[in-house]
């Protein structure tokens, strides 16, 4: 495996053993509980930037498919007392399918009508969860105290699915950078590039695009999964949050969209930088007007993130951090 | 069956106040190819204007005035600040710049009102036509949205300054060749189309209550109704407009309300695939 050799790769490795490691043998569940917002932003991240780093498509509502597969896998746990590890596998594996068929139609569309469809699709499905009453319409899905036994008690559940979340970040990461050097990815690149330019020279670009947005799905609908199985429950307003969408949008603007890198990082300070704000009084309300401004600036004086600032400083870089 | 009629009726004249939203969106796109995300929170910042300057005891429909005046300003300085440097860069930016635009707004309005709902309140009449009821409040929304429609079309047919914002949509480059300034025009076409957007906001404050996340409904709402009509033709888009309040109204008497909107996304999916360029055809 080429892969092995690449420095990123073993980077990616230590990154997720210590966010596996830290709190579990400093037993801290205050740590863990910031780790796992910053992990779960990660993988947002991580796979937006699948489609909107590499591919060069805006999808405004990715956030759908981390709600459905929350909204799938505490179904299964509750009402058909599944287990988690099935219940989420076969939650990425559906919601995957779902964006392939639903990608087949949107992608045809570009540019702004993509984008456009996708915000259509996130709120169409809030909207038709909020009314279906199998899932519990729009007070959501509860999940009975007795579906954590199975896994020794709620305490000890909890970091299972701690670790299972770290595992799911580490597997995006690794996700983004295997696609990267794969001819997959190459492909995507020269859709985003030019996708006429890029059909003519044979990339398959609407069989491309749409795996690339099925691909996009898999591991937020897992993530999802386990997200709303250890909160305990699931309801449509924060499933389908369009607001989380969006910020997820600046972590990969933050960090520079296109590397592997980089929304990590993004993700990573938007988080603190999240954190910090709430815990300043008078400042709380203002968070999603700071995101804003961050995105405006970045968009108007730094389209390439962080990491396109590191690369102009500090060319070597590139051969270390992709 | 007279229910029926009169939830028809409402969606029609509702759908003109729509068609005028959705005017606005589809301008801006026709002349600089810009999908302004920031739409619906211009109509949100148009609902609360009218709020206050009612509040100040104008009369609400006096208020559109100013309410107009304030919008084609603010237009012009989103332009400036968000827009100009990036036109001509890849469209994603200029999504993603009128994107962050509204984060700012709604931030900024959510910190200040909360997210509680408002309400204009002013004496409303029931009108009788022919054994059908509405509300006055309705009917001179609908009448106001025609009558700044009719406005626009003089303006972009019938003066200097608006067959500039024409000769510029068609060809900028060709438009600068002839002596146009095209910075200006297409400053003062965000300006208008952000006009248009608080007018609608102001005339849908006066028909219902609304919050700072209200804008949203209508941004979608405006989306479906301008890709019905082909995006950048502003006729098509009061058509779209209405056929979508002729869609409410009929549907409304039958299924709950939280129904509409999946109905429209829908709708708004199905149009996108099957007629990307609208019922009427898009620009040019």
């Amino acid at each position: 495996m080429k892969l092995l050799k690449a420095p990123l790769f073993w980077l990616i490795v230590g990154v997720t053993a210590i966010f596996a490691l830290l709190p579990l043998l400093s037993n801290n569940i205050t740590l863990r509980e910031t780790l796992v917002l910053s992990a779960i932003y990660i993988i947002l991240a991580a796979n937006l930037n699948l489609m909107i780093g590499y591919t060069g498509y805006v999808n405004f509502g990715s956030i759908v498919f981390f709600g459905l597969g929350g909204y799938l896998t505490l179904w299964l746990v509750g009402s058909h007392h599944w287990g988690l590890y099935s219940a989420v596998l076969v939650a990425g594996v559906s919601v995957s399918a779902l964006a392939f068929l639903l990608g087949i139609g949107i992608l045809r569309l570009r540019g702004a009508y993509f984008a456009l469809a996708t915000i259509g699709v996130n709120e169409a499905v809030k909207d038709f969860v909020s009314n279906f009453d199998v899932w519990g319409g729009s007070e959501g899905i509860f999940l009975p105290f007795t579906a954590y036994k199975a896994m020794g008690g709620a305490g000890k559940a909890l970091w299972t699915v701690y670790l299972l979340i770290v595992l799911v970040m580490g597997s995006s990461l690794l996700l983004s950078l295997a696609v990267r050097r794969s001819k997959f990815g190459l492909g995507l690149f020269a859709i985003r590039e030019d996708e006429d330019a890029a059909v003519v020279l044979g990339v398959k670009a609407p069989l491309y695009k749409t795996l690339a947005y099925s691909l996009s799905a898999f591991l937020p609908a897992i993530a999802g999964g386990l997200y709303f199985f250890k909160n305990g429950s699931v309801v449509p307003e924060e499933a389908f949050n369009l607001n989380l969408s969006i910020e997820a949008i600046v972590m990969v603007m933050l960090g520079g969209q296109g590397t592997v890198t980089g929304p990590t990082i993004g993700a990573f300070l938007y988080e603190r930088l999240r954190g910090m704000l709430l815990t300043i009084p008078g400042l709380s309300n203002f968070h999603m007007v700071i995101a804003g401004v961050l995105l405006l600036l970045i968009i108007l004086f730094a389209p390439g993130g962080l990491m396109g600032w590191l690369y102009r400083i500090w060319p070597r870089l590139r051969r270390v951090l992709e | 069956m007279i229910e029926i009629v009169s939830s028809i009726l409402d969606g029609l004249l509702i759908g003109l106040v729509y068609g005028l939203a959705s005017i606005g969106l589809t301008l801006i796109f026709g002349v600089m190819d810009v999908v302004n995300l920031a739409h619906g929170a211009v109509i949100s910042l148009g609902m609360f204007s009218l709020y206050f300057f009612f509040g100040a005891g104008l009369h609400p429909y006096l208020a559109l005035i100013p309410v107009a005046i304030i919008g084609f300003l603010l237009g012009v300085l989103i332009y400036q600040i968000a827009v100009r440097r990036i036109l001509d860069g890849p469209p994603l930016m200029t999504l993603l710049a009128t994107f962050a635009v509204s984060m700012i707004i709604v931030g900024i309005g959510t910190a200040l009102w909360s997210t509680s709902p408002y309400n204009v309140n002013f004496k409303v009449q029931t009108l009788n036509i022919f054994g059908y009821t509405v509300t006055s409040a309705r009917l001179i929304a609908a009448l106001a949205a025609v009558l700044v429609t009719f406005m626009l079309y003089y303006f972009l047919y019938r003066t200097t300054l608006g067959k500039a914002v024409r000769a510029v949509s068609n060809n900028r480059e060709a438009a600068e060749l002839m002596g146009i300034p095209s910075q200006q025009i297409l400053a003062i076409s965000f300006g208008i189309g952000t006009a248009l957007a608080m007018l609608s906001g102001a005339l849908i404050a006066t028909l219902f209550p609304f919050t700072i996340l209200s804008g949203s409904i209508y941004e979608l709402k405006s989306f479906v109704a301008s890709v019905l009509g082909g995006l950048g033709n502003p006729t098509g888009a009061l058509f779209g407009g209405v056929i979508l309040g002729l869609i409410e109204g009929s549907v409304a008497p039958f299924i709950a309300i939280s129904w509409t909107n999946v109905i429209e996304f829908v709708i708004f999916v199905l149009i996108l695939l099957f007629f990307p360029t609208g019922l009427l055809g898009g620009r040019k």
